[in-house]
């Protein structure tokens, strides 16, 4: 039992919406009241009929960020909390952190807590760097001797002790951030709790987050981590909690949760066999070919969203050009959760495909014998560019599919995920004795 | 020799995953197994402001404080000059007013510049806490969604920053009293009672009306109005006994400032006999809407977040 640091026992949490109480004018309270005051005699002589209809026209106002949300973290635990958006994972740190009080049930805290909703809590943007480190310092938490103490390891940290009586207004908005971070990086509170710090900065900042994070962790810390950067939960958390609509749809081992979330995430949103790409948000590019559809196929060339791991497959793409500079085709296949690029297809791959000056409407396809990934999920960018390697037209984050194991193909009693590595190719193993 | 080859496979795998989990090292775990789980649910009722909690954040309180009055007067041309400046400002102006209206707003033979900067400058000290703290609580509504602290701790540090302009207010003060003879009594040893009152005035109003402004910012408009009726219906360029007739004078009493800038002007300049009556009128006033604004402060808290 006393190995629990961080009980959160039915928890609930409702909001008020919609258009009676938009915002609350003080003239309309005291209208209200007013209100009140006027119908009581009527509301002695009509009884509960009256209060009832009320309460059921304020549950229309009603939403439910968190229902019933329990579960426990132990010591020294790292638990992620994934979920899409309005799950209820920034309402459950509020609480945790106890900037808002839940509306029904408990959490229970062994020991000092510290949370990081935001980099840079309570900066000013007259105050120098120095003077903000003491202030975000104290507003997370620590006392003046602890910042005091830390104050070298902190700049150090940081990268910007040139600037340290500097204004950080004058600052750029990466230096604020590392600041930031630097100061909570040192915070050293039993339980931390932390939002999606991860999603700002440049990739050497991540990295370093990531590093420090990995640290806070191994120091024995309890940690809270809410993220929608699945191969960071993977790298930190031992479990996580999945929310979906403020309940608990899943609590167990990363990397089921993880796996269970993404297959449903990608089996109801953007995967789909077959798309029309004219109307594409995410796409860069001068516009002189488009690409206006994709389809993937399987084995059998029908679209699919699901391959096998080495089997094979077909990418299709049709392409409406102009026809008034030389064009490279080429597509990129990337993880579905972080984006990572795992392989690139180019037309010059194959002797003789040279695709030139296009004008009209095409359709490019590209077979491949056997996929070379590993099981997991996926996606695809497109791309047309010039010969200079200027973007005409890249669509990004098509065609999502899943990777499966065939058991055709390998009998290998696990399943091939990407935590044994990204690739999978056929190979051709034999066994010859060395005796005699 | 297929199977020897699959358990190979497999301790792979194994080896890869646990090195992804990280265990918590045993030595914290046990150290913290000891402390008691503190759990925190909604809260109901009435409660008063926990000033033990507060007392735990006082160095957060000073850094806000510390905040404030760094921030007010970087970037400015004469800086902290503007603390002497208003008041001075404002005697002239109501100084050739009365004259000119031929207007006697003093009972005694103490001169107009000393009785209107004895009410003053604690007039500014008030007028100024009240706006800060009035607004503290939406100016920081960015710590108000990010981090917990008790929430007092914003109006409260508002009052450092009146503090220092009125220190230096004083100085001018003490120096106009010396330029123009006035010899304080011993009534002088009740004036930093006088400041812990105007304070207290200050933080009264100031709780209320910081905790209604976060709910309903109507009230930062009301503000500057009142301040400025305010300024009118209390002592402050002008002496209660010289303009009110003494019939009315309880009536008057009932505005709260009437009894605190009238000791601070006794307890400076030592005249007559002690405003008693408007006093105590004023520290049993005072005295309510603080209770009752710690009260209302802390039962609105539960709703800042979510609402402000």
């Amino acid at each position: 039992m006393s190995d629990i640091a961080i009980r959160v026992e039915n928890l609930s949490k409702r909001y008020r919406i919609g258009g009676k109480q938009p915002y609350h004018r003080f003239s309309e309270q005291l209208t209200r009241i007013g209100e009140s005051v006027i119908s009581w005699p009527a509301r002695l002589l009509r009884g509960s009929a009256v209060a009832a209809q009320h309460e059921a026209a304020k549950s229309e106002e009603e939403f439910w960020a968190l229902k019933d949300v329990s579960f426990d973290v132990k010591n020294g635990e790292v638990v992620g909390i994934i979920g899409p958006n309005g799950a209820g994972k920034s309402t459950l740190l509020k609480i945790l952190s106890r900037i808002t009080e839940p509306t029904a049930g408990r959490i229970g805290v062994r020991g000092r807590i510290g949370s990081l909703l935001e980099v840079g809590t309570g900066f000013h943007p007259e105050l120098t760097g120095r003077e903000n480190v003491y202030m975000n310092g104290t507003m997370l938490g620590m006392t003046k001797r602890e910042i005091a103490c830390r104050f070298e390891e902190i700049v150090d940290f940081s990268g910007v002790e040139k600037f340290l009586d500097t204004p950080i207004k004058r600052y750029s908005s990466g230096m604020q951030v590392r600041l930031g971070f630097a100061v909570a990086a040192h915070l050293e509170p039993e339980v931390l709790i932390v939002d999606e710090v991860l999603a700002v900065g440049d990739a050497e900042f991540q990295r370093n987050c990531l590093g420090k994070m990995r640290d806070v962790a191994s120091e024995g810390r309890t940690v809270l981590f809410v993220s929608h950067n699945m191969t960071a939960v993977r790298l930190l958390c031992g479990r996580c909690v999945w929310l979906a609509d403020g309940t608990v749809r899943g609590f167990s081992d990363t990397l089921s949760v993880v796996t269970s979330y993404l297959s449903e995430s990608g089996g109801t949103s953007s995967a789909s066999a077959e798309v029309c790409l004219k109307q594409w948000p995410i796409r860069r590019g001068n516009g002189e070919a488009q690409i206006v559809a994709a389809r993937l196929l399987g084995p059998d060339h029908r679209p699919t969203t699901r391959l096998q791991r080495l089997r094979p497959f077909t990418l299709e793409f049709d392409l409406e050009s102009t026809g008034t500079s030389e064009i490279n085709l080429s597509a990129i296949c990337t993880t579905a959760d972080d984006g990572l690029k795992v392989l690139q297809l180019a037309h010059q791959d194959t002797q003789g495909c040279m695709p030139g000056v296009l004008a009209g409407k095409h359709t490019v396809r590209i077979a491949v014998e056997a996929l070379p990934l590993q099981c997991g999920h996926y996606q695809w960018t497109l791309s047309v560019h010039t010969n200079a390697l200027a973007p005409i037209d890249v669509v990004s984050e098509v065609l999502s599919f899943a990777v499966d194991d065939d058991l055709s193909v390998s009998t290998r009693p696990y399943r091939s995920t990407r935590e044994n590595g990204l690739c999978s190719l056929i190979a051709h193993w034999t066994l010859s004795s060395q005796e005699r | 020799m297929k199977t020897d080859t699959l358990t190979i496979a497999d301790k792979a795998k194994q080896d890869v995953d646990s090195s992804f989990v990280l265990e918590p090292t045993p030595a914290d775990a046990t150290n913290l197994s000891e402390r008691p789980m503190r759990y925190y649910s909604a809260r109901t009722g009435w409660q008063l402001v926990d000033l033990a909690e507060l007392w735990r954040h006082r160095e957060l309180i000073w850094m806000l404080a510390l905040r404030d009055i760094k921030v007010k007067y970087r970037q400015t041309v004469v800086g902290i000059v503007w603390a002497i400046i208003q008041p001075l400002m404002t005697m002239l102006v109501f100084g050739v007013l009365f004259h000119l209206i031929r207007g006697r707003p003093t009972t005694g033979d103490v001169p107009f510049a000393v009785t209107s900067l004895c009410g003053l400058v604690p007039w500014q000290l008030f007028a100024g806490t009240l706006t800060q703290s009035t607004s503290s609580l939406v100016v920081n509504q960015n710590l108000i969604t990010k981090v917990y602290f008790p929430r007092v701790a914003l109006p409260l540090s508002t009052l450092a920053v009146g503090m220092v302009d009125f220190a230096l207010a004083f100085v001018i003060l003490l120096l106009t009293i010396f330029i123009y003879g006035v010899v304080p009594t011993v009534a002088v040893v009740a004036l930093p009672l006088m400041i812990v009152l105007v304070l207290l005035t200050s933080m009264a109003f100031g709780l209320w009306l910081s905790a209604l402004n976060a709910l309903y910012r109507d009230v930062q408009y009301a503000i500057p109005f009142f301040v400025q009726m305010g300024f009118f219906v209390s002592p402050v360029v002008y002496e209660m006994n010289a303009v009110i007739p003494s019939q009315w004078q309880w009536v008057y009493s009932l505005n709260p400032m009437v009894g605190v800038l009238e000791g601070f002007r006794w307890a400076l300049l030592g005249m007559e006999s002690p405003p008693i009556a408007s006093m105590l009128l004023s520290t049993v006033g005072v005295g309510i809407m603080l209770f009752g604004g710690l009260l209302y402060f802390r039962l609105m808290e539960r709703q800042f977040a979510d609402r402000i």
